[in-house]
Parts: structure tokens; C-alpha cells; sequence
């Protein structure tokens, strides 16, 4: 007897909360760690980049204005929709960068503890970054971290799913909207994390997950006058695209997270909220006190 | 026979003060100064200088040198041996250092503030009142977190960058360099800072406060010089961080050209605020902060409440007032203790802030300027409000940088934000309304990275000032200015 025949899914953008193919209906092969075939991926284009920047600030002003406790809540519960699919993200992790199914299956619960952890920065980050300063004058006066606003994301190269957990959850957590480039190579746990994303309460728009190239659509994001910051992370290592990448970034003064020089271990723990207020501003206010 | 005698009318208000000068002795202005370059003011290398003028006469103060790249090398060289020591002194021996700072600041303040208001062409009252008193608070301020910094909140270790390339503008010549020598000194940098051309005489005389503090030769470095310094400095290669205050456009290039480098940069770069004026604003103090708002320092400040959004049911009652207001001001002699508004600070930007005077009433704005005689010589601009102006016009989208008020209307307070968040940049905001839920909500959703609810251009060292958006990032003041000059956790 035959044994039954799969069905295998069709790999998508996630751009606005929908799941779109690429608008230049391009799409790309993507192997295993191995070179094995497992699946075509769409390919982003200019105009995708584009779409996803309209959508993540579309996105911002709700986004930003949820209160932490639920942003934090909301945060929390993509972990629980990750842990309800763990062995699905193990499968999928382990074929994209292989190396044992122990260490899979590590990466996928960090990377589940990592939406954890910043869940619980949500409603911390202002008391822990803002201040009421004592000025010389009857005025109260208090600085806030607010989200910046549009982030454009390049996720890390190697490690699909935590790596790119590891940059979007922090810039996600205090308000900011994102459109992340996956990996290029290894871009279907992602795009299983948006499914999760798809079916959590995080708002369409506020997460756009574009596979394919960050030296394609990296040059469209760091150009474009209505993203307010850029992560570099996904360019560790090329270094030519990184410096072209800030020089973009410069027209409309991103703020810009550099690439490091190679890419970051991943498992270890972050270093305190420094990823969240590099996507921050200090908002001050002054009021008079007086009758 | 009745005798009539000539009564004074003691009645009716007459605005004619008497002249009161403040004395141009008080200052020591040399015919000639060199750069300070090692804890020695030094000769440029190949002896070109440039002539710096009072703006409020066009007259020549002195003749300044200009730093070509082999200054600036040579500065930096200095400054990059003087961090050795520098940054291994204990916290509280550079804070001790920078408490002589703030005192000897203190003691000088008068002759200071004349020499400012000489080469700058700002009234004596505002550098008298504000300038300088900031200037100390901030020395003041920084010299205690000298010995506190692993206290602030960046890791237990925090550790200095090492050589700061620091760049100020003309509008508040001494208290920018406060703002950046204060922070980088407290946190163990040292600096090499370029004054703009037009303002390097505070910066000269603060050199020579160093060496009577007798801080270490090289930790502090002035170059003065033009674009062409400034860009010498900022490419230098042995430059760990870049400090820049200034225009949007330059801010732009010198990111440009970090990109790549490793240099840690902070800009904070020009504004186009919105001052909204609510219907319930408190009338005749919400006039004052307007005034504050655009015409203080001649609206030389980045960021000067140069969009009036005025709800539109009091629209008219509140220009009728700033007009009558604006009548009562005083501009001429800098040096005059009763002047509101002194020169403009150069030839360039009485250009340019005419261009855009232009540009307005061609666009289809009103003008509207009180009676106000200029003086013949140096370079003056009435105090002007537009009205009629619509979120096209380039008065309203463009920074002008002068004594230029655009008086826009709004309805609803979506609208005030809608129309307030319109612009490019994003520095500061003001709001006036004597409800607090409407003052909270609204600098919730100004998009600024100061929000003043009603008053305006309040500055304090203890207070991060900085933008969103294109007015730059970065923030200066407070535990928040500090982040600019430490390496911290996984950049250690």
C-alpha cells in the first residue's frame, strides 16, 4: 500500500497582518543545511518593502499606543503559540541550519523564552530608562523612552529563528513596528513564526516578514524617508553592504544599529535592554508648578 | 493773567528708556588669537586666519586663526595623549577639576557675557540671564557625575570613548561648548572642539579658564575654524566620537561620512516646532511663551516655537495680542541692558532668513512686522508674524532661524497633533491649555523629544534635550547625555 501523499505549504510574505506573495511573483529555492531542496520561497521585491513599510506605519500609532501590560501580554502570548507548535519550529530549524537536534531543539526554547523576556520588559523599560529630573525652577520635569517609530530589520544570516526572534522582539516590545529581511538562506522558520504572529493578538502591521535578499531590499529600506531606524545585524560580516547601507541611512538621520563583526552566540542572555533603547527616543516634558 | 505751565504727562506709557549700556571694557578682546592646542595657544601652521565681526556694527573684533587638517592632526594627537592620564584619574579628581571650571566660570561671568553678546549680537539680558548661568549649572551638573558614573545606569563599568570631535553652532556659542566639554570631560573623554566662525571668542576665552583651572594640557583642544576644519576633524582617524550641533544638511554628510568608521556620532540638528495654543490657554501667558518661544535669541534656536498653531475660535484675539506684544519690544544695541532683540549674527543668515520672508508673502502669506526702526549698521530683521499660512508654505516646512513667527489654525486637538507632527523634524513641541488630561495627551503624541506645556525654551542641565526624527538623535543633559560618551556593555 501507498503511504499518503503530504501537503506541503506554499511559503509566504507577511506583510499587514496577510500572507502575500511576492508582488514580482518571484520566488527562490531554499535548501537544507545539506543542499537538499525543501521548499520555494517568495522572493521580496522593492515594491514588498514598500508595501510592508506602509503597513508597519499604518501599525504604529495603535501599536505604540496599547498600554505595556498589553503589549506584554500580547508579547507573552506569542510564546505560548510557539510552545504549542515547539516540534514543528525543532523540524524546521534543524533543516534549515542543522547541527543536531539537540541543538535545535535549544534554539527554538530560547527563542520561545526570548519573547518571554521581553514580554516582561513592556512595562519595565520606562521605570527603568525614564527619570523625573531635578531642574532648577518650579517645573516638573520627566523623560520618558518612547519607540522610535518604523524599524527596518535585517535578521541574522545563521541562526533563522532565535536570531531573528532576538532582534524583533526588542524592537516590537516598546511600540516600534518592524519589517524584518529573514535570513536568506534559511528563511522558513520565520515564516512559520508569522503564522504564530498571525494567529497571536499582535496586531497586523506590526511585525512584516520579508523573505529574501538583504542586499537586495536593504538598499530600498535604508533609503526609504519614512523608516526611522535600521538594524544591521543581518549584515555581520559584509561589510561593504553595511557601510552603503549607513551611508542610505544617513539622508533622513536613522537611527542606525551597526552590524557587529560577526554574528552574535545568540543563546546567551541579552545584554539587559540595550536592544530596546537603541530603538528608543527620550521624550522630555516640562510642566510649571505652581497655584 | 493765567501762566500756563508744561505739565510732564507721567500717565500715559511712553516705552522711551534711557540707554543703558553695559560696558564693552568688561571684555579683553585681543587683536589676534592662535588655536589651543596641548594647553599652548599655537600659531596655525600656515598662518591663515579669518576676521571675526560684531554683527551689531559690522566692525572687526579680531583677527582668529584657521586650522588646517595638520592643526586639527596635531589637536587630536594631543588630545589622544592627554586621554592616557586623563582617563585613569579618579571620578572625582576630573569632577574636582570641573568644579574649578564651574566656579571660575562663575567669576567671569560678566566679562563673559559682554564678550558673547559682542561677537554674537544677542542682548546682554538673555546672556547675562541665561546663557551664562546655564553654562555654569552645566559644569556644575557634570562634575558630579564624574565620580558617579557607575552609577548611572549603563553597567557597572562604563568606560570613556576616548578623543570626542565636538562641532557647535553661532546661536549659543558658550553654552554648546558647556553642553559638550562638560559631559565628555565628566565621563574621562577629552575633546577637540571647533566653535562656528562666526562665534570662536567665548571659545577662546574658556580655553584660557582651562589653563587657570590648570586642567591638563590636551584635554581640552579648540580649533577654530570653518566647514573645512569641522570636516577634518570629523574624518580624522583617530577621533573616537563626533559631537554635532548644527543644520540638518551638514548633520546628513557627517553621518555619511562615519559610515563604516566605528565612530560613535550624536546630531542634534535643526526644528520646525509647533507652539499650540489652545482656546482655554492661559491668554497672557501663553503671549509670553510665544514671544519666548520665537523671538528669543532673534529666533536663532533650534528649537524655536516657529509654527504658532492657534485653535481657530481664539485665532484672532490671540494674534490681536501678540501684535500688541510684539509692539512693546526693544531691538537694537546688544549691549543695551533693556534690548529684547539684538542682531542677527551674520550677513548669510539675514540672507537667508529674508529669502524665506520672501518666499512667504510670495506664497500668499500676510506679514505683518510692529514699527521698528533698524539700525543702520550690522545686520537686524523686525520681529515678523505670518498669518494666512498654509502647511505648503516654506515658512512653514523650512527652519528659518530668525525672528519669523507662521501663525497656523487648527480645530480639533487631532488636528493640532496631525499638523503639529507634519514637519520632517522632530525637537520640541509647546502646548498651552489649562487642562492637564489635554497637556498629558498631547505630549504623549507629539512626536518631539521635548514637549514644554505652558512655557517654552526652558533649558537645565538635569534635563535630556534632544530630537526625533530628522532634528538628529542623541540626547544632552541629565543621566540620559551621559549615554554620548560612555562604551558600555557589549561595546566595552
Amino acid at each position: 500500500m501507498a503511504g499518503r501523499l503530504d501537503v506541503r505549504k506554499t511559503y509566504k510574505l507577511y506583510i499587514g497582518g496577510a500572507f502575500p506573495r511576492s508582488e514580482s511573483g518571484r520566488s527562490y529555492a531554499v535548501a537544507d543545511s545539506r543542499g537538499r531542496f525543501l521548499a520555494n520561497a517568495s522572493h521580496a521585491s522593492r515594491k514588498d518593502a514598500r508595501d510592508a513599510v506602509v503597513a508597519a506605519r499604518k501599525a504604529f500609532d495603535g501599536w505604540s499606543g496599547a498600554t505595556a501590560y498589553n503589549r506584554g501580554q500580547v508579547l507573552y502570548r506569542v510564546a505560548e503559540l510557539m510552545e504549542g507548535r515547539r516540534d514543528q519550529f525543532v523540524e524546521e530549524v534543524l533543516a534549515a541550519e542543522g547541527g543536531g537536534r539537540a541543538k535545535a531543539t535549544a534554539a527554538v526554547d530560547a527563542a520561545i523564552d526570548r519573547w518571554v523576556w521581553y514580554a516582561g520588559w513592556t512595562d519595565k523599560v520606562a521605570q527603568v530608562a525614564g527619570s523625573a529630573n531635578p531642574v532648577a525652577g518650579p517645573y516638573f520635569n520627566f523623560s520618558t523612552p518612547e519607540p522610535t517609530g518604523v524599524v527596518a530589520a535585517l535578521a541574522p544570516q545563521s541562526s533563522s529563528l532565535l536570531g531573528l526572534v532576538s532582534v524583533v522582539a526588542p524592537i516590537v516590545c516598546v511600540g516600534n513596528t518592524v519589517v524584518v529581511v529573514t535570513s536568506a538562506d534559511r528563511p522558513l522558520p520565520a515564516v512559520t513564526l508569522s503564522e504564530v504572529l498571525a494567529t497571536s493578538d499582535v496586531p497586523g502591521g506590526v511585525v512584516n516578514v520579508l523573505t529574501g535578499h538583504a542586499a537586495e531590499l536593504g538598499p530600498w529600506l535604508a533609503d526609504h524617508l519614512d523608516v526611522n531606524a535600521i538594524d544591521l545585524t543581518g549584515a555581520a560580516g559584509d561589510t561593504d553592504l553595511a557601510v552603503d547601507l549607513e551611508v542610505r541611512a544617513a539622508e533622513n538621520t536613522k537611527r542606525v544599529l551597526r552590524s557587529p563583526a560577526a554574528e552574535p552566540d545568540w543563546t546567551a542572555t541579552p545584554d539587559g535592554p540595550r536592544r530596546i533603547l537603541a530603538f528608543c527616543e527620550t521624550k522630555t516634558v516640562w510642566h510649571p508648578m505652581g497655584v | 493773567m493765567a501762566v500756563t505751565t508744561q505739565v510732564p504727562d507721567l500717565v500715559t506709557p511712553t516705552w522711551d528708556y534711557a540707554p543703558a549700556p553695559e560696558a564693552r571694557t568688561l571684555a579683553t578682546i585681543e587683536a589676534s588669537y592662535d588655536l589651543f592646542i596641548g594647553g599652548d595657544f599655537v600659531a596655525p601652521i600656515d598662518g591663515r586666519r579669518f576676521t571675526t565681526v560684531d554683527p551689531s556694527t559690522g566692525e572687526p573684533l579680531a583677527e582668529v586663526a584657521e586650522a588646517g587638517a595638520a592643526d586639527v592632526d596635531k589637536a587630536v594627537r594631543a588630545a589622544r595623549r592627554a586621554f592616557i592620564r586623563w582617563s585613569k584619574l579618579p571620578g572625582a579628581e576630573r569632577g574636582k577639576y570641573l568644579f574649578r571650571i564651574a566656579r571660575l566660570l562663575q567669576e567671569r561671568s560678566r566679562e563673559l557675557a559682554v564678550l558673547e553678546s559682542i561677537d554674537n549680537g544677542k542682548p546682554i539680558r538673555e546672556t547675562r540671564d541665561v546663557d551664562l548661568p546655564l553654562v555654569a549649572a552645566h559644569f556644575f551638573h557634570h562634575a558630579g557625575w564624574a565620580d558617579k558614573l557607575a552609577w548611572a545606569g549603563y553597567g557597572p563599568d562604563p568606560q570613556p570613548l576616548g578623543v570626542a570631535g565636538q562641532i557647535i553652532p553661532w546661536n549659543f556659542p558658550l553654552l554648546m561648548l558647556a553642553w559638550k566639554i562638560a559631559p565628555a570631560l565628566a565621563c574621562g573623554n577629552t575633546v577637540v572642539l571647533k566653535p562656528a566662525e562666526t562665534t570662536p571668542l567665548t571659545a577662546l576665552a574658556f580655553a584660557d579658564i582651562c589653563r587657570q583651572a590648570e586642567l591638563p594640557a590636551g584635554v581640552v583642544n579648540i580649533v577654530t575654524g570653518a566647514g573645512e576644519t569641522g570636516r577634518a576633524l570629523v574624518e580624522h582617524p583617530g577621533v573616537d566620537k563626533v559631537a554635532f550641533t548644527g543644520s540638518t544638511e551638514v548633520g546628513r554628510s557627517i553621518q555619511r561620512a562615519l559610515a563604516g568608521t566605528g565612530k560613535r556620532l550624536t546630531l542634534e540638528l535643526g526644528g520646525k516646532a509647533a507652539n499650540v495654543i489652545f482656546d482655554d490657554a492661559p491668554v497672557d501667558q501663553a503671549i509670553e511663551g510665544i514671544v519666548n518661544g520665537i523671538f528669543f535669541n532673534q529666533g536663532h534656536v533650534c528649537c524655536a516655537g516657529s509654527r504658532l498653531l492657534v485653535q481657530e475660535s481664539v485665532h484672532d484675539a490671540v494674534v490681536a495680542r501678540l501684535k500688541r506684544r510684539l509692539r512693546t519690544l526693544r531691538l537694537g544695541d546688544p549691549l543695551d541692558k533693556n534690548t529684547d532683540i539684538g542682531a542677527i549674527n551674520s550677513a548669510e543668515q539675514l540672507d537667508r532668513i529674508t529669502a524665506l520672508v520672501d518666499a512667504g508673502q510670495a506664497e500668499g502669506a500676510v506679514m505683518w512686522q510692529p514699527e521698528c526702526r533698524l539700525p543702520e549698521r550690522g545686520w537686524w530683521h523686525a520681529p515678523t508674524v505670518f498669518t494666512g499660512v498654509a502647511q505648503s508654505h516654506r515658512i512653514a516646512r523650512e527652519e528659518i532661524f530668525g525672528p519669523v513667527v507662521s501663525v497656523l489654525t487648527f480645530r480639533t486637538p487631532s488636528e493640532a497633533v496631525a499638523k503639529a507632527n507634519n514637519t520632517p523634524y522632530g525637537l520640541s513641541a509647546g502646548v498651552w491649555t489649562e487642562k492637564g488630561s489635554r497637556i498629558l495627551w498631547m505630549a504623549q503624541r507629539l512626536r518631539a523629544g521635548v514637549v514644554w506645556a505652558n512655557t517654552f525654551n526652558r533649558f537645565d542641565p538635569a534635563s535630556p534635550f534632544g530630537g526625533y526624527k530628522e532634528s538628529g538623535f542623541g540626547r544632552e543633559g541629565g543621566r540620559h547625555g551621559l549615554a554620548a560618551y560612555l562604551r558600555t556593555g557589549a561595546d566595552a
